[in-house]
């Protein structure tokens, strides 16, 4: 029998689902004031009686004092009975084989009451009220449900039994790949999604007329997943020819000679100092924290996924990259993750949409909401990240997620040895996520919904700390010599790895399934989640099982790692596979490419016309902008405190919502050592110039370190690099172009890349269009600092008035790019440039005074310069700020005209006290809103001025201000002559540039996204 | 004086598990963190433990409602034990999910035979989960973990922590036995207002009845609370130590020392 329980809210309780689904239809202009109501369900099939699941719905199901249930065999009139002003009926349900999380755990939790279900599954159902057809499948479609994982069924359910999927007959599958010509075999790569190039495909053809047989397909597709971009990062580990203003330069690995050269030179050069401990060998970048710990750190990607699925992309994006550094060395304990996200605008017309395309505000609260439920079931904190917005990200929408973990010195490395056996631990595999890592080399379309939709995963928390819990423990017994995540390529990817240099034997009937129908070849690569694999010495299987079973975590033995050199699976005894590790893992053509990148030349962007020098709507534009605007909604919604080592908070300030520069966290709470948390990006520089957008970034995510007290000389990057499609010799040549950057930038400063992943082909092509829309260039640089003491650290609220402003670095005429561009709508400029050497004494500099507890607060200035970093320190401390920007340390040179004129009036009005850029008209504006690197807003009290001058010496620096009681934000500009607008008389006069309550502009910075 | 034993109990899904035990410990508490697996394949473990703290995460994911699962299984297999556990004068406190585990289990508040439950905690009326932090104060002298304590401040980090009682003859009993023994109160102003009065959105962060926080029974033994007060027990956790506020060990510690002091 199949029964269903609705279950409602009680009378006089809120409908939380139906108001937000009301709301929803509201903002994308379907309906106005559209009535819904809302249930949630269960349906149980079982042999059971009314009392039965009377029983079950009252006491688990259902919360009795809030909620009130409807309970009847699916098809009863009772179910059907529609609330006033309803008139249709709509049924959204998981898709069958999709993960469905909390049925899984109501079916367990059946099993409580001493009642057996055969399947559970959860719906949600909708009574909406008046609606014609075409906005009721809009609704159905856009707010309701996502085609990729869910079916909506409008009126009653049309089925009475729940299929649980069919048994699987074995057959043996070969492909005559031996006799196919070249169309052949491309058509194979694109229909059989392998997403492999012809030369791979011949390579591959030539391999198997070798050996005088056809391969089968699961032969076939373990190659095609670790030869994906995905895995091996062919493209830019590849061979590349690359062009720009000072020649031409051959890499034979791209990576390896940028990226990674950068860290051996640093390792180098520290010599017996050097701290890092394992740097792009395993799932994660280890460096040296403590006498007894080792942190690593990886950021991964998950776009494609996420433009798809948004909550459940997300929600698998964050899973995946957990188990990275659990699966690092012999397995870290996470301690806090990142993330940073780039969609369009949430205020683009739902009209204006492609087909195939997600409206970016949905995608926005799926992707939030996929990381929030993911992060905190896991009891990670969510400390740090960014959200950028841009046009571009429309169709293909970025989705970072990264995390840190803490491992014990001497579990840093593995060494899996030949014999042990290999285990699979966690959850069951399904059909979900198969094709996963050569879908992410795929561009997308408006088809890729139904063509990948088996990509799409939902994650379930639970299961992998479940897995967490008992990791930690066999870890700490020794149970096991190595660890390994199943991620992209699922076991293909996971035991081939860790066999690479022995040989490995799997029997893929014992691999434990979530339903029947699974074939060899899609036990094989499916990438269901929270699935780890382990290399155990047989004698220690006994003690891992019976640890496992204990927490009622699987553990299954699935094969062995035996000295052949030999990667052969097997089916209930039939070999279905036969591949040689070298050449899976070796015999991958090179990927020759060119890349080419021509820098632009810099055109002169138009300064304002300002008569009457007030730039406070300018200002309240930008901090009103979407990517300077507070991110409090996103914030909030995360655990960033759980694990108790939260001590510099990502909102900070007199009121818990300034936005901090970066977080700290203390990973062993017996101790005060921290870890800094920060990020850079910059994609709005990258347009004019990819070389110091990287740099940029670079010096962004340092500086923000720097800012909260970390020490610059203990600060690990990693680089995630997400571009367009890279088979474009000037797509490739702009990421070549910015790979050297980080190269430079690493050396010059001493911060060693200790990890790194790339995402290319991030394009969208719209149904007809034949052109893609590529996303612009997006490199995410993150950083981990490390502090010796937290009670040391600083944040960027202003403490006290009376105190002073310092500004530490000089501004330049640096405004491409810049916030202040993109809100006016003005083009070209200089984009920022970054002296590496002065930065790298600047931030030591700085990094004393705040060791020293010379600064009372800092900030750095990014996004909107100075005024912007002004404001902000100003309303989170709840102080005012006074700031004149005649004193400002700049190098900013006045054109000619300028400068032949401020020397007429001189000689005219001698006694006048000019500013040397009094005449030059964009100089205030490039003092306010310039986003020149390596700059920050100290506050110094009068008694530590002179101790933070002098520690502050040989760097650009100057005392520009002061903290207020007035309440308000005033910035004083320059001394110049000023036309008055009525009678255009000249007079000489110091004009009031900003003039604001704090109260204002904290609210146009708060609005934009408090959803 | 003896040092107490507290058991930190874990399902799948704790997570605040080890830092609820540090508290513990830095109150002067011995703790050991243990699987209900263990406690349910050997019942007279529970006679080792003087405290019992249930602490806070996502028990079996909080599938089906917050804490419901982990309560299902307690009043299924271990309410006899529980019963005991407090008819012996030892504590119980629920933090977070620890907090709804005891609640709907009827642990903590007893279920009416015919009413049901006499209250739960429901979803936050912002429909979502919210890391922020409150400013509680306490009500009467009920609870043993609270005494001496007036005031708190401590982060909640919940979406489902919202009070409410089945009908208003419920509340009104409990709160006038003081057992609504923790309660929202105003960031600014209103600091004199009186306990029952409304708190509005944010300093009442999940629209809970009469701004209540924290419950406990008739004995003041046992004590459940939506706030973490093991994240406030140091003064670098305060999220405006860097403005100089906050003090030593946190608002938080005071409720671990109380524990332990009275099972010593």
């Amino acid at each position: 029998m199949l029964w269903e329980v609705d279950i409602y809210p009680a009378d006089g309780q809120p409908d939380l689902i139906g108001q937000q689904t009301a709301a929803d239809a509201a903002d994308l202009g379907l309906a106005e004031d559209l009535a819904v109501t809302a249930a949630r369900g269960y349906l149980v099939q079982a042999e059971l009686n009314s009392e039965q699941v009377g029983r079950i719905a009252a006491e688990l199901l259902a919360d009795a004092v809030v909620e009130r249930t409807v309970v009847a065999p699916v098809g009863d009139v009772a179910l059907i009975q529609p609330p006033a002003g309803a008139e249709h009926l709509v049924y959204v349900l998981p898709k069958p084989g999709v993960m469905d999380p909390v049925a899984m755990s109501a079916k367990q939790a059946i099993a409580d009451f001493g009642i057996e279900a055969d399947e559970v599954r959860t719906f949600k159902k909708y009574w909406i009220g008046n609606l014609d057809g075409k906005r009721l499948g809009a609704l159905c479609s856009r707010i309701l449900a996502n085609d990729a994982i869910e079916q909506v069924i409008v009126g009653p359910l049309p089925f009475d039994r729940l299929e649980v999927g069919s048994p699987y007959v074995f057959q043996l599958v070969t492909v005559p790949i031996r006799e196919m010509d070249d169309e052949a075999l491309s058509n194979l790569s694109v229909k059989g999604q392998l997403f492999l190039s012809r030369v791979e495909m011949q390579t591959i053809q030539a391999h198997f007329r070798s050996l005088d047989r056809d391969p089968t397909d699961v032969e076939l597709e373990t190659i095609a997943q670790t030869w994906s971009e995905h895995c091996s990062h062919k493209t830019l580990a590849g061979r590349i020819r690359y062009q720009d203003e000072h020649g031409e330069r051959h890499f034979k690995n791209m990576l390896k000679e940028t990226i990674f050269a950068a860290t051996m030179k640093i390792r180098a050069d520290a010599g017996d100092k050097d701290w890092c401990v394992s740097v792009f060998a395993d799932n994660a970048g280890v460096v040296r924290f403590d006498d007894d710990y080792n942190v690593v750190f990886k950021v991964e990607t998950h776009n494609h996924p996420s433009a798809l699925e948004p909550y459940g992309g997300a929600n698998t994006g964050i899973g995946g990259v957990i188990r990275d550094p659990m699966g690092t060395g012999m397995g870290a304990k996470p301690v806090c993750n990142t993330d940073v996200f780039c969609f369009a605008p949430p205020d683009t017309p739902a009209d204006e949409l492609p087909p195939g395309v997600l409206h970016p505000r949905r995608v926005m609260k799926g992707v939030v909401s996929g990381v929030r439920d993911y992060g905190n079931r896991m009891g990670i904190p969510t400390v740090s990240g960014a959200v950028y917005f841009d046009p571009r990200y429309l169709g293909n929408p970025l989705v970072y997620c990264g995390n840190v973990g803490l491992i014990p010195v001497d579990q840093s490395f593995k060494h899996p040895q030949p014999g042990d056996l290999a285990v699979a631990v966690g959850g069951r595999t399904g059909r979900d996520g198969i094709h996963g890592a050569t879908f992410s080399s795929a561009e997308l379309t408006s088809e890729s919904e139904t063509l990948s939709g088996g990509a799409v995963q939902i994650g379930n928390a639970i299961t992998e700390k479940m897995v967490l819990d008992v990791l930690m423990v066999a870890r700490d017994r020794g149970l096991y010599n190595a660890v390994t995540d199943c991620g992209a390529g699922g076991f293909s990817s996971a035991v081939g790895e860790m066999g690479e240099k022995i040989g490995a034997e799997v029997n893929l009937e014992t691999v434990p399934l979530k339903y029947d129908g699974l074939s060899y070849t899609e036990i094989w690569i499916s990438e269901a989640q929270e699935r780890m694999v382990l290399a155990v010495p047989e004698d220690k299987w006994d003690e891992l099982k019976a640890l496992c079973d204990s927490e009622g975590v699987e553990a299954t033995v699935i094969g062995r790692y035996v000295p052949t050199g030999r990667l052969v699976l097997k089916y209930h005894g039939t070999q279905v596979a036969d591949l040689s590790m070298e050449f899976l893992h070796d015999g991958r053509p090179p990927v020759v490419r060119d890349a080419v990148y021509a820098r632009r030349p810099v055109l002169k962007l138009s300064p304002l016309d300002k008569i009457d020098w007030d730039y406070t709507d300018e200002l309240k534009d930008i901090l009103g902008s979407l990517n300077v605007a507070s991110k409090h909604w996103v914030i909030r919604q995360y655990d960033h405190e759980v694990q108790g080592g939260s001590a510099i908070k990502p909102l900070v300030g007199a009121e818990n919502d300034g936005p901090g520069d970066a977080s700290v966290v203390r990973p062993r709470i017996d101790s005060r050592r921290g870890l800094v948390i920060a990020c850079g990006m910059n994609p709005c520089y990258g347009d004019l110039d990819t070389y110091w957008m990287a740099a940029s970034a670079i010096d962004e995510a340092v500086r923000n370190c720097v800012a909260v007290g970390a020490d610059p000389t203990k600060i690990a990057i990693l680089d995630n690099f997400c571009w367009g499609t890279t088979d474009r010799p000037e797509t490739l040549g702009s990421l070549v172009c910015s790979a050297l950057a980080c190269y430079d930038m690493a050396v010059e400063l001493g911060t060693p890349f200790i990890s790194g992943k790339d995402s290319l082909n991030n394009e969208f092509r719209p149904e007809g269009a034949d052109e893609a829309i590529s996303i612009p260039p997006s490199l995410l640089i993150s950083a981990m600092g490390q502090v010796e003491d937290v009670s040391r650290c600083v944040t960027m609220d202003l403490k006290a008035p009376g105190n002073l402003l310092y500004q530490v670095g000089a501004t330049r005429n640096e405004m491409g790019g810049s916030h202040f561009a993109q809100v006016l709508g003005l083009e070209g400029g200089q984009v920022p440039k970054v002296d590496a050497p002065l930065a790298k004494q600047t931030f030591a500099a700085l990094h004393k005074a705040i060791d020293s507890g010379l600064v009372r607060a800092c900030h750095d200035l990014s996004e909107g310069g100075l005024a912007v970093a002004a404001a902000e320190m100003a309303f989170a401390g709840g102080w005012g700020a006074r700031v004149m920007l005649a004193q400002v340390p700049h190098e900013i040179e006045a054109d000619e005209a300028a400068k032949q004129r401020r020397a007429e009036l001189s000689l005219s009005m001698p006694d006048e006290p000019l500013h040397p850029l009094a005449l030059y008209p964009p100089a205030t504006s490039i003092l306010l809103f310039s986003e020149s690197n390596t700059r920050f807003l100290c506050e110094v009290t009068q008694q530590n001025a002179a101790a933070f001058e002098a520690a502050m010496s040989g760097v650009p620096c100057a005392m520009i201000g002061e903290v207020t009681d007035t309440g308000k934000l005033e910035i004083i500009g320059l001394t110049q002559p000023i036309a008055d607008a009525e009678s255009n008389a000249v007079e000489i006069g110091t004009p009031v540039v900003v003039e604001a309550e704090l109260g204002e502009l904290k609210e146009v910075w708060q609005k934009p996204l408090d959803w | 004086m003896s040092t107490p034993n507290v058991l930190i109990l874990r399902a799948p899904g704790t997570n605040c598990d080890q830092e609820t035990a540090y508290a513990f410990e830095q109150a002067g508490g011995k703790t050991e963190i243990l699987h209900i697996n263990r406690l349910l394949e050997n019942l007279s473990l529970f006679g080792r433990f003087q405290i019992l703290c249930i602490p806070g995460g996502f028990s079996y994911g909080d599938d089906v409602g917050a804490g419901r699962i982990l309560a299902n299984q307690i009043a299924h297999h271990l309410a006899e034990q529980l019963t005991e556990f407090k008819a012996a004068g030892k504590l119980i406190l629920g933090i977070c999910n620890g907090f709804q585990v005891l609640l709907k289990s009827g642990i903590l508040l007893e279920n009416d035979a015919q009413a049901g439950p006499a209250a739960t905690l429901t979803w936050n009326d912002s429909g979502r989960f919210e890391d922020r932090w409150v400013k509680l104060g306490v009500d009467g002298a009920a609870s043993v973990f609270l005494a001496g304590i007036e005031s708190m401040y401590l982060p909640i980090a919940h979406a489902e922590g919202k009070f409410v009682a089945r009908d208003d003859a419920v509340l009104g009993r409990l709160g006038s036995a003081g057992q609504l023994a923790l309660r929202y109160r105003p960031l600014h102003d209103g600091a004199d207002q009186p306990l029952d009065a409304s708190v509005p959105f944010p300093d009442n962060p999940n629209g809970s009845v009469l701004n209540v926080a924290g419950v406990c029974d008739a004995s003041g033994r046992v004590l459940g609370l939506m706030p973490h007060p093991e994240r406030h027990i140091d003064r670098t956790q305060h999220p405006r130590w860097t403005r100089g506020e906050g003090s030593e060990h946190g608002d938080g510690l005071k409720m671990f020392q109380n524990a332990v002091k009275y099972s010593s």
